[in-house]
């Protein structure tokens, strides 16, 4: 899923400040997994910046409102009546939610209510970690299904580095060292020899360095 | 000066426990403050974020939530997720200006009738020296 | 030969190499660099110019390593994959070399985490491995990494690093393979103060050849106090301290720590010859540039051999 966390409520505060009224939208896709802007956080924060306006003195008008998928161009058309009321949208969604609502309503600001973070599984109950980067070219098959893209602080496709001590990584003891895991996996797999072919360096043109992508199904787009 | 304010304070109590030690104290003829508004619950671990934003909401002037002690938990650790759960809300209060030390998770067994007398006087007096829910007193400054 | 560089000449006339380093200064005064070089003339070999070591921001390598080939030393560039792409390092790569500079050292280099600039962002386009296929391609094929033919290819000699003490153990040696298979003429280990773990990684060096095939320049670093020891054997990832190195450098008094740090070093120096394999040896006195001749002496590694 994509994971996010809400912004400070400072910054969140400064953005609503100007308004009377408010459209709060969720999204009930990954922010909902990882609990930074489904139905419930949408209210605790319409809760929570109430609050903070009437110790400003002001009233604060906010209509909650959480979208099966703000990603998608069908569901944010359901906003178009509640955005007329709206002096402006404040989204819990993801980066592509904002978006998505801000491209189809042009004359109303929207604004961010979290910061999207990264690809990332669920480690346990309120853990959520890194796993993809979406660099294009998936190398999983040949590193016993973990990612040293997403998961070594250097990215090295050949590692790992003198940093790795007992397990983890240089950068903090919190952190696995990726390649650790890899080696562990291959020698699970009986998979050792694996480690001896180098990887080449990688062509980024099908991650984010070859410009912004797009994916086109020639099946399913008219 | 005011007249002395008195504040209005919201008390979650696991009926296991705490809502049995409110009776303890009760049958004890112990006194505690009638500031408490006493809402049982089937578990601490029960009460929301939005059950405690709320209460500040409406204008509570402080909440109390009153918990089993460790390891007794009827639901084996609801006492511990209401304790992160109250964590998490104490930042948010502080972020948005309400001040976190509204809000207080404490815990006592069915038994301990006293204690929770005593904590009750104790927090309401805290409740007391903070002054009302700034929520309403801008509500009021407003009008 | 593949290339001009005085490391290659004296490994092939079998002797050993004796290589220093010289960290150049966060500002642009040439003189800072002149100064530190000087004290190692006559005492090693070559010279490794760090590349923004420890992710601090300092004067460019390839700069400072001209300033020592115009002195008349043997500079060796060393490049970090994490500050620049790939076309950035080439770039610096045919630069440099069109200055002279002929031996280099291909590092993936510290996180920025433990940097001045921990909010920059970490380019590693390449790591340490394809940096070295990259110096090799450039030189045995005489073309860019992307393909393209160079004209006038640059002949680097190739050095990389080596931490037989990081973990996994077991993945040291098949690491080391992986470079040797990349193009890799020289190695410069992690400093050693655990030998009884090193020689086991020689070990299984020779036991797969790669000895052969590799010249390894065992790491040294004197230590200056107990403190050092003790700072370097906690808080530095990948460093494998003994605790009798520590002892013995608290057992002395604090005034005389330096000295003693110094005399093991040289008996480092001196145990690590007997062990098959080893070329020569890479001494890095951090900010102590001044010591290395009096290690270089007492170990009986003076004279250094003339090469025109």
């Amino acid at each position: 899923m994509i994971t996010a966390e809400r912004k400070p409520m400072d910054e969140l505060i400064a953005c609503v400040e100007p308004y009377k009224k408010i459209l709060l939208v969720g999204c009930n896709e990954c922010v909902t997994v990882c609990a930074a802007g489904g139905r419930k956080e949408v209210a605790i924060l319409a809760s929570a910046l109430q609050m903070a306006m009437k110790m400003k003195g002001k009233d604060l008008q906010v209509k909650e409102l959480t979208l099966e998928r703000q990603c998608d161009p069908e569901y944010v058309e359901e906003l178009a009546q509640e955005i007329k009321d709206a002096d402006a949208v404040l989204s819990m969604a993801c980066g592509c939610g904002v978006q998505e609502v801000a491209m189809r309503y042009r004359n109303t600001p929207v604004f961010p209510a979290v910061n999207t973070g990264f690809m990332g599984a669920s480690e346990r109950q309120g853990v959520w970690a890194e796993r993809c980067q979406g660099c294009g070219d998936c190398v999983l098959g040949i590193t016993g299904g973990i990612c040293p893209v997403a998961r070594c602080s250097k990215r090295l496709l050949n590692g790992p580095c003198g940093g790795s001590t007992k397990g983890k990584c240089e950068i903090s003891p919190d952190v696995d060292c990726a390649w650790q895991l890899i080696w562990d996996r291959l020698v699970a797999l009986g998979m050792q020899d694996r480690y001896e072919e180098i990887m080449e360096a990688k062509d980024w043109r099908t991650s984010r360095d070859g410009g912004p992508r797009k994916i086109v199904r020639e099946d399913m787009s008219a | 000066m005011m007249e002395q304010f008195e504040p209005m304070i919201v008390a979650f109590c696991c009926q296991y426990c705490a809502y049995t030690a409110a009776d303890t104290a009760g049958s004890e003829k112990l006194s505690y403050p009638p500031n408490l508004r006493i809402v049982r619950v089937p578990c601490t671990g029960k009460v929301d974020t939005m059950h405690l934003m709320r209460a500040f909401q409406k204008g509570a002037d402080g909440v109390w939530v009153v918990s089993c002690l460790e390891g007794d938990c009827h639901f084996k650790d609801g006492n511990v997720k209401a304790d992160h759960r109250v964590a998490h809300v104490r930042k948010l209060l502080k972020e948005i200006g309400v001040g976190e030390d509204r809000l207080e998770i404490v815990s006592f067994s069915a038994g301990m009738g006293d204690r929770f007398a005593q904590s009750a006087t104790d927090f309401t007096e805290r409740i007391r020296q903070l002054g009302p829910n700034p929520v309403q007193g801008g509500s009021q400054a407003a009008a | 030969m593949k290339t001009d560089s005085v490391i290659e000449k004296i490994l092939e006339s079998g002797q050993m190499v004796v290589t220093s380093e010289c960290g150049p200064p966060r500002g642009s005064d040439p003189k800072k660099v002149e100064e530190k070089a000087e004290l190692l003339r006559g005492s090693v070999d070559a010279i490794n110019v760090t590349d923004n070591q420890t992710a601090v921001v300092r004067m460019s390598s390839w700069a400072a390593c001209i300033m020592l080939k115009q002195m008349g030393l043997n500079p060796i560039l060393q490049m970090v994959t994490r500050d620049r792409n790939r076309l950035a390092m080439q770039s610096d790569i045919l630069g440099a070399y069109a200055h002279g500079v002929n031996s280099m050292l291909c590092l993936s280099g510290d996180h920025p985490r433990f940097g001045d600039h921990p909010m920059a962002c970490n380019v590693y386009d390449l790591d340490s491995m394809q940096l070295i296929q990259t110096v090799y391609k450039m030189r045995e094929e005489g073309k860019f990494q992307g393909g393209e033919d160079i004209q006038v290819p640059p002949k680097m000699f190739i050095g990389a690093a080596a931490n037989p003490f990081a973990d996994p153990f077991e993945l040291r040696v098949a690491r080391l393979a992986k470079k040797v298979k990349a193009g890799v003429d020289f190695i410069q280990t992690q400093c050693i103060y655990n030998i009884d773990k090193f020689e086991r990684w020689m070990e299984g060096v020779r036991e797969r050849g790669l000895h052969e095939k590799v010249a390894i320049l065992a790491g040294v670093t004197p230590m200056k106090s107990a403190g050092m020891a003790k700072y370097m054997k906690n808080k530095v990832p990948g460093m494998d301290v003994p605790d009798d190195v520590v002892k013995r450098l608290t057992g002395v008094a604090k005034g005389d720590q330096a000295k003693e740090g110094i005399k093991m070093c040289i008996e480092t120096i001196q145990r690590l010859k007997e062990i098959k394999g080893v070329r020569g040896f890479h001494i890095m006195a951090i900010e102590w540039e001044q010591k290395v001749p009096e290690i270089v002496e007492a170990a009986g590694l003076l004279p250094r051999p003339k090469i025109d």
